[in-house]
């Protein structure tokens, strides 16, 4: 029962890893701020949360799985913002040009 | 694989360093430099010393790098920078910092092996302060004087930056927020305060047995404090505004008190009675985290641009 459980930790987190990765790559590759803003996002949420959710299984306590899952929530709210604010400082900006 | 990751995180760290300095832009350094804090505060972690950590990760990342930014911000568009310093001049700084480096290197090698330590006298007299923290131990009653001098040097930095307001509007409040305040920061600012305060007020409690502490608590509430007031929903309080300067002072000038009080109730300045050593930490350490938070938004709202309301 254990090593299931382990083992599901481990795949969970590698494809938070992973989605990190694609994410760092979009960063990198991708043309224009606002497609790189949208893979950095992506990987933001749905890897923290995949991570999140690998590491769950391993929490010691009630409070520390609890804790985990704020952690990424309020990754969530700030990144969501942080996202919002910059596209709409670049929509701003491609406006006036 | 752990030597593996200290090695990586070791050369990152240098990497950043140096592109901090090369960077020729102002704006890409300093978001370079926040960088560099948060890995500072992950190398940290890796060493075993969370408080360093979060204390890094909050003031040298976070706190230090929102300054630079609102500094940069400030300055720019302001025409011609003026002339750096002369090659002679860049030389000299490079050949003051290797030195000094090389001496720290020299310095850690040449320790003796084990280091000495006075860990073990720490730990063995931590049951007098009734704390199970051991770095708040050292912070609050070992060391207090440090810890206090450090307080009020944030203050002083806060005058400094206070100073620079023109005479007509001394005493005036900062500007912070921007004209029109954007959906999404609006939305944020009335979201995130609530978990942040407990966030801070946990960290500031936890930190007498586990690591937290007035910085990282203070610095936690100056940030909701500042997202509140750069979304509008408050306005920023007059530099003179008679309650911002009692919670500036408060900390500084309660442990003083209880400092000198020790002449009297104990062994002499900053020695806590015994028996009342954690309840009298645990106030000293209540005032302190509202000064700290207090002080460190204000640092960032920087001097007045608005005259007082009288």
């Amino acid at each position: 029962m254990n090593g299931l459980v382990d083992i599901a930790t481990m795949v969970l987190v590698s494809m938070g890893a992973v989605l990190f990765l694609a994410g760092a790559l979009g960063l990198l590759r991708f043309p224009d701020t606002l497609s790189r803003l949208h893979a950095v996002s992506k990987a933001d949420n749905l890897g923290l949360g995949l991570i999140v959710m690998g590491l769950l299984p391993q929490a010691e306590s009630v409070s520390g799985g609890l804790k985990l899952i704020c952690v990424w929530l309020l990754a969530q709210i700030s990144a969501a913002t942080a996202s919002q604010l910059l596209a709409r400082k670049i929509h701003r900006d491609e406006g006036r040009s | 694989m752990m030597v593996l990751l200290d090695l990586a995180l070791a050369a990152w760290l240098l990497a950043l360093a140096l592109h901090v300095v090369m960077e020729r832009n102002e704006r890409s350094a300093i978001i370079a430099f926040l960088a560099l804090g948060l890995l500072l505060g992950l190398v940290w972690v890796r060493l075993a010393a969370p408080d360093v950590a979060l204390t890094e990760i909050a003031i040298g990342g976070g706190g230090t790098g929102i300054l630079l930014l609102r500094a940069e911000a400030a300055l720019r568009g302001r025409g011609k920078h003026e002339e750096g310093a002369t090659r002679g001049g860049k030389l000299a700084v490079a050949a003051g910092c290797a030195v000094i480096s090389a001496g720290l290197g020299f310095a850690v090698l040449a320790l003796a092996s084990p280091a000495p330590t006075l860990a073990p006298a720490a730990s063995d007299a931590i049951a007098a302060t009734g704390l199970g923290n051991p770095v708040t131990a050292v912070l609050l009653a070992y060391r207090a004087l440090d810890t206090l001098l450090e307080k009020v040097v944030v203050l002083l930095a806060l005058v400094g930056i206070w100073s620079l307001a023109p005479d007509g509007i001394w005493g005036g409040a900062p500007e912070v927020a921007p004209a029109a305040v954007p959906g999404p920061l609006a939305w944020l600012a009335r979201i995130l305060p609530p978990f942040g305060v407990v966030i801070g007020v946990y960290m500031f409690w936890v930190g007498a047995d586990a690591p937290g502490g007035t910085f990282q608590a203070g610095t936690v509430l100056a940030a909701m404090w500042l997202l509140v007031i750069m979304a509008g929903l408050l306005p920023p309080p007059d530099a003179a505004s008679p309650a911002l300067r009692l919670v500036l002072v408060g900390g500084p000038a309660l442990f003083l008190a209880i400092a000198f009080l020790g002449f009297i109730v104990a062994d002499g300045f900053l020695a806590y009675p015994e028996g009342f050593a954690k309840p009298l930490i645990v106030a000293i350490e209540a005032a302190l985290t509202l000064s700290v938070a207090a002080a460190l938004a204000m640092l960032v709202a920087g001097p007045a641009r608005k005259a007082p309301a009288r």
